[in-house]
């Protein structure tokens, strides 16, 4: 387990791949001024939620690299082999992705919340609404990659099933920014990216071993 | 004690009826040559035999096994000792670059390997696999003369030591006294 989750880390960094959500994520925090003006109050109330919204497309980006490699080099046939469970490569896939881009993504937060003017008390709320809530991105991205694996076009048909699906996340981790904890937010953000990190393994291991046939 | 059994196998592949009533036993020490034209089901004979395929009718009982087929992997950037040190330590073992005559390339990436010296790379996989069964999709494809005499010295070797063998090949390969399955 140790071995595979140091080999997804290992391929995401090697690639270069790691570096590119954060790319992402910046740029969009720079060029989000650009669109709605350079209002500061106004950036310091919706810049919160747009920083939510990059993370959100940040952690979809890598999702055409997270399964289908693997399944076209045949390495998930040589895995199963070895009787490594579908739902262990799955959780391994997870623990990797998740490490590859949360917290390098929670790190790109202090820079993004200064472009867009956030307050402090606006940015530690990120802060804490990300590490609960990037895992529950990171698993909706590798569940949609392993239903996609094989297909041709796959990443954006990924893209339109992950979307819709990460909606709660996104309400609770947004209203969490601009409310706080009145009306339990962050309890309800971290349920669903619970729900999501429990179930995304099963449903990707059974992807997988459907995706055999 | 068997390695592999498979009673009254069939095999449907998009919807196509490949074959059916297959019967197959392999103890150790056995081998067997499967063979067919192109398409008849020779590849996923074997990966019904590893079982990464159901079977549409009948059971497929099998000791671990180890599989070389035309995927080969292994990360393509990584020097081809440290991608094989990837699969010898989930084996719980040290690569063997020798057996297939690799010592020499151990340092050069995946990417830069000759169709001949992937093919080595796959084989040698499974013989440091530790693995009883081995199943082998066109082992000998892309192979030089040196390259073919290793395969059948290990699988000699490996069949000496209480292995067993299930090969698909075109090519003439040595496996004495192996089973013949014909499909197609």
């Amino acid at each position: 387990m140790t071995r595979l989750i140091l080999r997804e880390l290992r391929l995401s960094v090697a690639g270069g791949a790691a570096a590119l959500p954060l790319v992402f994520f910046l740029l969009v925090a720079t060029l989000f001024p650009f669109a709605v003006g350079p209002d500061g109050p106004l950036l310091a109330r919706t810049g919160g939620g747009a920083l939510w919204m990059a993370a959100l497309l940040a952690a979809l980006l890598p999702v055409d690299r997270l399964v289908e490699p693997d399944r076209a080099a045949g390495v998930l046939d040589q895995l199963a082999l070895r009787s490594i469970g579908e739902e262990t490569v799955a959780c391994a896939k997870l623990a990797g992705h998740w490490l590859s881009f949360g917290p390098p993504l929670m790190l790109a937060a202090l820079p993004g919340a200064a472009l867009l003017k956030l307050p402090p008390e606006t940015l530690i709320r990120l802060e804490i609404g990300l590490l609960i809530g990037t895992p529950g991105l990171a698993a909706l991205t590798l569940g949609v990659a392993a239903l996609t694996a094989g297909l041709r076009r796959g990443g954006a048909l990924a893209g339109l099933l992950a979307l819709p699906l990460a909606v709660p996340l996104l309400i609770f981790g947004a209203g969490y920014l601009e409310r706080g904890n009145e009306s339990g937010a962050l309890q309800l953000l971290g349920a669903v990216s619970l729900l999501l990190v429990a179930g995304a393994p099963f449903a990707a291991g059974a992807a997988i071993r459907a995706g055999r046939d | 004690m068997t390695l592999l059994a498979l009673e009254g196998v069939a095999c449907v592949r998009g919807g196509r009826l490949l074959f059916e009533g297959l019967d197959l036993v392999l103890g150790p020490g056995e081998a067997a040559l499967a063979t067919g034209p192109n398409g008849a089901g020779k590849s996923s004979l074997l990966r019904l035999a590893g079982g990464l395929l159901r079977p549409a009718a009948g059971t497929v009982r099998q000791e671990q096994a180890a599989l070389a087929d035309e995927h080969l992997a292994l990360d393509e950037r990584q020097p081809l000792g440290a991608a094989l040190g990837f699969w010898a330590a989930l084996d719980g073992k040290g690569p063997d670059l020798a057996a297939m005559g690799l010592e020499a390339l151990a340092l050069v990436p995946v990417r830069m390997l000759s169709t001949g010296q992937r093919k080595r790379a796959a084989l040698a996989r499974v013989v440091a696999s530790g693995a009883a069964l081995w199943l082998l999709d066109e082992p000998a494809n892309g192979l030089d003369g040196d390259g073919q005499a290793r395969l059948e010295a290990a699988i000699a070797a490996h069949r000496a030591s209480g292995g067993a063998v299930l090969a698909a090949s075109h090519q003439a390969l040595a496996l004495p006294g192996a089973k013949m399955v014909t499909l197609g």
